[in-house]
């Protein structure tokens, strides 16, 4: 492991043959502006998922579409999200299953020697993959208008990007968000990392405090840990992502102490200073007041979105910093011919949010299509070890909704796949209605939770109550069984005391 | 630790082999009650959170001492005198003890810090004003009150001061302007920032405070506190969820909740003592499939609870996985579970399934002879880590010793129940609950108030 560290105020990315790739890909140089056509049926500004999906799909059904990106395309999924992230925990995974070798009946290697540069050189070169799909070259093949530079609306119905005037029919903001940074003391001057230079690094940093609990700060405390750095991650609340259900953080709060990450709940950061090239970050849970020297802080500790320099004045669209911009069940803006997408309005901050509302608007701008946000099934999911995902709604909720339910839990270590890998810690819970199979939500806490939930959500976008799931084949041994087994316990609430009274005598017949 | 000789061992086993199962509660019982005798500062009726040298007083403790004394005197282990005489020197200590809630003091606003030295009776460790300690601190005052009935100089003092120490809780305060209570408060820090969500043993606790005359907490606190609840369907059964064993009796010590049911019981059509009842198969049922294969767990061998336990700080075997939590709240089915299990907590849990528990409690001393010490149960034991015998807890805990002579007597002949019944502050604060069907259909208040 390396003894020196980088400068988070001096990260730039190795420009190595995976990221000329992507910038070829994403943001060529040599990249020159189309011309554009007198009006375009769409106009998008930002081209992440939102952006990329809305401009695809209206280019496909015909539309002019021009699609503005002032950075690069994919947004932040793609380049500063997602993609890299995934392909991190990925190997940290590799490396928290080699010092647990003996666990699967394998040898545990002597030294577990972790290679910190081969891994980032691995997640840039899949994002480089990745990028491919999402290249401005396979844009412009699919005919959309793709211009790159910073958009402004001059009217209700012109864009300005850079010098060149686009007018529209129908526009669409999608310009996402940014993290939001802790206002600590003293954090500007001593510098510190966000997802947005996260991915940068170049060598592991030996300590690192990790300053929120929310999803991306879990998923890279873990992996960041489990790479070597001495982690400590504080949350300013009694549990990890508060969002989620109560059994599902305290699982994740072992998963963490199991890891080795140094949790510290209820604890706020108040103060950062410098000393010995340190960064001395002062905490503070009730009246416990304590100090931890780090090498890195990596903090998040939620989204803003960005709207600055949009000039929605000029079109006659509400929104601030704050809140996004304002939108109707639509997905329409205070301006009836511009609509907006993806994180810069949304509360859930999610990739396929992003996308299933950018076809909502390509429908409702450019058809006659009255279709609702409210309307859609969002499952979502927190990639730690083990995966934390969850769909519809929450007992909490539920209750707050005077909706009486009922939950069907099964913890994995009743299910035969998830004993036979290793991956017993969780739980599915699928929640009904009260006096009906109607499934209303469900969590999943499991190795591979984020497989597990899309069949759920399938169900419930398709009405299929529990009572008909248990009647679907799982292949066995899968730990997506862990559903039907639910469903099983569903059905054998059905059989009131009398229905089996009628059964046991019509045998004994 | 020394471990005992097998000979040791079986001669302990056949102690036990040897008796029935009423005189081996009677023994455990009145063990379990020697403790306040044991653990008691005659100055101010104060009683050790455990048996460890210089521990403090935990005031849950001094409150379980409380609703024991009068079963003592019923066994006749101790005089009615005696009880008083230990029952008012604690009354008197909180009545005049400090409240003005500096760092040194004992309480503020009519709540207590949860430990206190015992023998200056002032806060210790920095420790927080703690609302559900104070709740079983005040219970086990109300129950003295309402067995303390006769009309002499004494007995009416115990009551008059009961009343006060109960009419000056600010119940309402502690909510801090939210839905529900606040669990503590700091002098250095103000309330504290944990969540309560779920169910939890704090029935007893919304009761007081919505039944108080003097600082009631707003009706629809209690309402509220439901709302968190989670009502699952696991390993089959039906059941109002929390994890660790406590949660399911410590409401139950001093409550019948015997039929009566609450809007959240109604809807579900069961009530919390089946909903223990079910607890008790939970736990079993867990232990049975002992999903991390810890040693000694089965059907018989269950009771993951709050309780002493081994720590980090124990010789680990090289690439061993097991992380040890020490003193902890274990549950089931989510954790934390590091193999080690609560004896008291298994017996306390008699009223629920006595058959069940007297085997179980029979087969744990039958396997794990040294589980028993000075007669006494130990707050926990882990047969999976140690030598070749169990790491057993040193000493005892308050708590554990409590519960086990309060539900030992509910068992037997609804002992603190019927006292319970008669108190109109448990009643009223019962139905401002929502409590409605049963015994509290037909309540009537005793001499209390």
């Amino acid at each position: 492991m390396r003894t020196t560290h980088q400068d988070a105020s001096r990260l730039d990315v190795p420009y190595d043959i995976f990221e000329r790739q992507r910038i070829q890909n994403l943001k060529p140089p040599s990249w020159v502006n189309p011309t554009p056509v007198d009006r375009y049926n769409l106009v998008i500004i930002g081209a992440g998922p939102a952006g990329l999906v809305a401009a695809r799909g209206a280019a496909a059904l015909g539309a002019s579409v021009a699609l503005i990106e002032r950075d690069l395309i994919g947004g932040d999924c793609l380049n500063v999200g997602c993609v890299p992230s995934k392909a991190l925990i990925r190997t940290a995974r590799v490396y928290a299953d080699m010092r647990t070798a003996d666990h699967y009946g394998a040898k545990r290697p002597e030294d577990v020697d972790v290679d910190f540069e081969r891994a980032m050189t691995h997640m840039r070169q899949l994002r480089a993959r990745i990028s491919r799909t999402d290249s401005i070259a396979d844009l412009a093949h699919a005919g959309v208008d793709v211009f790159l530079g910073t958009a402004r609306f001059m009217s209700r119905d012109t864009i300005k990007v850079d010098s060149t005037t686009l007018r529209f029919r129908k526009a669409m903001i999608a310009t996402g968000s940014r993290p939001d940074t802790a206002k600590i003391p003293g954090m500007e001057e001593a510098g510190y990392l966000t997802n947005e230079n996260v991915f940068n690094l170049t060598s592991l940093p030996p300590s690192l405090l990790v300053i929120g609990g929310g999803p991306l700060g879990c998923e890279l405390a873990q992996a960041f840990s489990r790479f070597g750095s001495k982690t400590t991650i504080a949350q300013d609340q009694p549990l990890f992502l508060p969002k989620e259900e109560r059994d599902a953080a305290q699982l994740l709060s072992d998963a963490f102490a199991r890891d080795g990450i140094e949790v510290r709940l209820n604890t706020k950061a108040v103060r950062v200073r410098l000393e010995d090239g340190k960064k001395v970050v002062d905490l503070v849970s009730d009246d416990y007041h304590s100090s931890v020297a780090v090498d890195q802080i990596l903090t998040g500790v939620g989204r803003i979105p960005n709207v600055d320099g949009l000039h929605l004045a000029a079109a006659g669209i509400d929104g601030d910093a704050t809140t996004g911009i304002k939108v109707d069940d639509f997905l329409l803006t205070s301006n009836r011919n511009v609509y907006a997408a993806g994180d810069v309005c949304l509360e859930h901050k999610f990739t396929h949010t992003a996308e299933a509302t950018a076809r909502i608007v390509v429908r409702n701008a450019l058809f006659p299509g009255r279709q609702r946000v409210s309307d859609l099934v969002i499952p979502w999911c927190t990639y730690t070890d083990p995966e934390i995902a969850h769909v519809g709604l929450y007992v909490r909720e539920a209750n707050r909704l005077n909706i009486p339910i009922r939950t069907f839990t099964v913890p994995m270590h009743e299910v035969d796949r998830a004993i036979l890998d290793d991956e017993q810690t969780g739980f599915v819970k699928i929640h009904v209605a009260q006096k009906s199979d109607r499934i209303l939500g469900a969590t999943i806490v499991a190795s591979h939770a984020g497989e597990m939930i899309n069949g759920i959500t399938l169900a419930m976008v398709a009405g299929i109550g529990l009572g008909k799931v248990a009647s679907v084949i799982h292949a066995y041994p899968t730990q997506a069984e862990a559903i039907r087994r639910a469903a099983n316990a569903y059905q054998r609430t059905r059989l009131t005391p009398f229905l089996h009274g009628l059964m046991r005598r019509w045998l004994r017949r | 630790m020394r471990t005992p000789h097998a000979s040791t061992l079986k001669a302990a086993l056949n102690g036990t082999d040897a008796v029935d199962d009423n005189a081996l509660l009677d023994d455990l019982q009145r063990a379990a009650f020697e403790y306040f005798l044991e653990q008691y500062n005659p100055q101010n009726g104060l009683i050790a959170d455990t048996s460890k040298e210089g521990a403090p007083v935990s005031i849950a403790v001094v409150g379980l001492a409380l609703s024991s004394y009068p079963i003592a005197v019923e066994q006749g282990w101790i005089s009615r005198e005696d009880a008083l005489a230990r029952s008012l020197a604690a009354l008197r200590f909180f009545q005049q003890s400090d409240q003005n809630g500096k760092p040194d003091s004992t309480g503020y606003k009519g709540f207590y810090f949860h430990f206190l030295d015992q023998q200056s009776g002032k806060r210790v460790w920095q420790c927080e004003l703690s609302m559900i300690d104070t709740t079983m601190l005040i219970a086990g005052v109300l129950t003295a009150a309402t067995y303390f009935e006769e009309d002499n100089a004494d007995e009416c003092e115990l009551r008059k001061i009961s009343d006060a120490l109960y009419r000056r809780i600010d119940w309402r305060w502690a909510q801090d302007g939210a839905d529900t209570i606040n669990q503590g408060w700091k002098p250095e820090s103000g309330f504290l920032n944990y969540g309560w969500e779920g169910y939890s043993e704090a029935i007893v606790l919304y009761a007081l405070a919505l039944a108080s005359p003097t600082h009631p907490i707003a009706p629809d606190c209690y309402r509220a506190w439901t709302l968190t609840y989670q009502w699952e369907n696991l390993y089959n059964f039906d059941f109002l969820y929390a994890g660790p064993l406590f949660v399911h009796q410590f409401s139950h010590a001093w409550f019948d909740m015997r039929g009566i049911r609450d809007h959240f019981m109604r809807e579900k059509n069961s009530d919390y003592f089946e909903n223990s009842r079910r607890a008790v198969s939970i736990q079993r049922e867990y232990c049975r499939i002992n999903p991390l294969g810890h040693t000694g767990f089965d059907e018989y061998c269950w009771g993951l609870s709050a309780g002493d336990g081994p720590n980090d700080d124990q010789p680990q075997i090289e690439g061993e996985r097991r992380r040890l939590f020490g003193y902890a709240a274990r549950g089931v089915p989510y954790g934390p579970d590091d193999g080690t299990l609560s004896p008291p907590a298994v017996l306390g849990c008699l009223p629920f399934q006595s058959d069940t528990v007297m085997r179980s409690i029979r087969t744990q001393l039958e396997r794990y002879p040294e589980i028993r010490s000075e007669g006494r149960l130990t707050s926990g034991f882990n047969p999976g880590f140690g030598m070749d015998r169990p790491w057993v807890s040193p000493g005892h805990f308050g708590l554990d010793q409590g519960i086990i002579v309060m539900m030992i007597a509910n068992q037997r002949s609804d002992f603190i129940w019927r006292l319970t019944r008669a108190c109109s502050y448990m009643i009223d604060g019962l139905r401002g609950a929502g409590f409605r069907g049963g015994w509290l259909d037909g309540a009537k208040a005793g001499l209390l108030r």
